[in-house]
């Protein structure tokens, strides 16, 4: 037992991000996300990592480079947090438009206003839209890996990929990781092989404007329009669930750690109800579940690993089969309506014959704690309001004062 | 699992000494631990805490620790700062910083109780960091006399891994000196 290292999520994240021998780094430091930043350049400065740290005024610029470094050839990283990630919504875009395999970790913190450095996942969840993929991690080990599947995840479909995990709570807290060799991380990460390489002794002109219609080129040949180019993305993102699928199973052959693919199950077998959240939260959910089923009540977990793409409906449908009530545990809202997961969740019902109940709960935003006999006793009155025939419910913000 | 709260004040070590303990219990077996701070920002002097969770299994939860078995106190003045009994599961061990006994220590009710003088053990031992006696390193040495959660050997181990050998060993004679030093007292309950 000691082949682990005990270490917090973000060294655990500068460790993975070292073993992918990244060549180019641009991280702007904010909390909680500075660790991550401070350890990567210490590799850097001290040669344990020969990789290029550009130092920015920003992470609107930090993205910026990574999407220019990932251009001309190189692998790249950046990670940031909440406001940070905002303010580099525009080229998070413009990074998935371009096809780049760029790797990031947001470490999820709130948003402001008003200001927060605490945790919830308001800030990935605020970037669904922009053509990432989204991979959410339970504890520390979690995250060695999925960095290290990332960049396999990415560099097949040429997409970029999000690694999220929990501020503070994983970020902060030392747990034992077990890092693989660097000789079995280069064997698992074949070097990046870019699908275009900006070259100045072949000049050429990426993501000029393009109008409404296909045109032909200089040569004649008829190339896509913005619509096209649009199609081409939605659809490499749609068909990635098998390439995360069989990079996560490649993995687990490869290192015996198998961390479920698009989602992952805790005593679902016979569950009668399920309790759903992403990251670090899904993990205390399980300890919720085990507590419920002392207390007779058939629970079990269905954890979302992968948010963007979502979860194919026939994986999902199958995850839930058996469940009566579905209890959801949100650290984010989309305000006006209810948690992003839930609608997703509901929409890859449609249809299916799954009719459970279904209650959602946005839970420790800006850093409020959430511990297990909290969602126990939630899962508890839920079902209780279930029994009175209150299938479905606004969202119940979870031990915050509504008065 | 055994959950552990330290009481300290800022720049005592007490998010340290978590880290070391959950160090020392795995080298000892135990699948899963943690540390962690109280998040967010803290300042010198001001109280604060850190906390290790210890356990048989790899750990699930990661919520912020509620009510320890064992609470572990920096420095006595937090006695009458912080309300350390009421994070303290009853039957559970409460271990202070003290030129008090045990049964001086003014700690009443449902608790093992284990006194020691860390900071004269470190002033003795010459164990100084910008000329203050560091005391979290020898309150291991208390937690090991009063739990028998970890050993010696695996505390020695632990700090050998993170600091310089000759700093290691001296620090580890405080450790020991802590564990000879360490007086306890059972719950009266």
């Amino acid at each position: 037992m000691t082949d682990a290292r005990i270490i917090t999520g973000n060294q655990a994240a500068a460790l993975a991000a070292r073993l992918c021998d990244v060549q180019v780094i641009a991280a702007y430091p904010i909390t909680p996300q500075s660790q991550l930043a401070e350890m990567l350049s210490l590799y850097v400065e001290s040669g344990q990592l020969r990789a290029e740290y550009v130092r920015v005024e920003g992470e609107h610029s930090a993205m910026t480079v990574c999407i220019g470094a990932s251009t001309v050839g190189a692998r790249v990283f950046t990670a940031t947090s909440s406001n940070g990630l905002l303010y580099m919504h525009e080229q998070l875009h413009w990074a998935a438009g371009s096809r780049l395999p760029i790797v990031m970790c947001c470490v999820n913190r709130g948003v402001g206003a008003p200001w927060s450095i605490f945790n919830d996942q308001q800030d990935s969840l605020a970037q669904r839209d922009t053509g990432w993929i989204q991979m959410y991690c339970r504890d520390n080990q979690e995250i060695l890996d999925t960095i290290i599947q990332a960049y396999r995840i990415a560099e097949t479909v040429y997409a970029p990929v999000m690694v999220c995990y929990d501020g503070f709570v994983l970020s902060h807290t030392m747990m034992p990781v077990v890092s693989p060799t660097p000789a079995a991380v280069r064997k698992f990460l074949p070097p990046y092989k870019p699908h275009t390489i900006l070259d100045s002794n072949n000049p050429m002109t990426i993501n000029s404007v393009l109008l409404p219609n296909r045109r032909p080129d200089a040569e004649g040949v008829l190339c896509d329009g913005y619509m096209e180019m649009r199609y081409k993305l939605q659809n490499a993102l749609n068909r990635s669930p098998e390439t995360i699928r069989e990079v996560n199973r490649q993995y687990a052959e490869a290192f015996g750690r198998d961390h479920g693919g698009m989602l992952w199950t805790h005593r679902t077998e016979d569950a009668e109800v399920i309790l759903t959240s992403m990251g670090s939260l899904a993990a205390e959910a399980t300890v919720a579940a085990d507590a419920l089923r002392e207390e007779g009540i058939k629970a079990g977990v269905v954890g979302i690993r992968v948010f963007r793409p979502f979860p194919e409906k026939k994986e999902v449908v199958a995850a839930y089969r058996n469940a009566k009530a579905i209890i959801l545990f949100e650290k984010s809202v989309s305000y006006g309506y209810e948690g992003g997961l839930c609608s997703d969740l509901k929409a890859a019902f449609y249809g299916s014959g799954i009719n459970a109940a279904i209650h959602d709960h946005v839970a420790g935003l800006g850093g409020r704690d959430v511990k297990a006999r909290e969602l126990v006793e939630a899962v508890k009155s839920s079902l209780a309001r279930i029994a009175e025939g209150e299938r479905e419910l606004n969202t119940t913000w979870l031990n915050c004062h509504t008065e | 699992m055994k959950e552990i709260i330290w009481f300290g004040r800022g720049g005592q070590g007490a998010v340290v000494a978590a880290q070391i303990l959950a160090e020392s219990a795995y080298l000892e077996g135990f699948k899963g631990v943690t540390s962690a701070p109280t998040f967010g920002p803290e300042r010198r002097g001001a109280p604060v805490t850190a906390s290790t969770r210890i356990s048989e299994d790899p750990i699930r939860m990661f919520s912020q620790v509620e009510m320890a078995d064992i609470a572990i106190v920096l420095d006595d003045t937090l006695l009458g700062v912080v309300d350390v009994k009421g994070r303290v599961r009853k039957g559970g061990t409460i271990i202070v910083n003290t030129s008090c006994k045990p049964e001086d220590a003014a700690i009443n009710g449902d608790f093992d109780v284990a006194t020691v003088d860390a900071t004269g053990i470190a002033l003795k031992l010459r164990l100084l960091k910008e000329g203050a006696p560091v005391i979290n390193t020898p309150l291991l040495g208390a937690f090991a006399k009063a739990t028998g959660i970890v050993s010696l050997e695996n505390i020695e181990k632990a700090l050998r891994s993170k600091l310089p050998a000759a700093v290691a060993s001296q620090n580890f004679e405080t450790v020991r000196a802590a564990y000879e030093g360490t007086m306890t007292k059972k719950a009266q309950g």
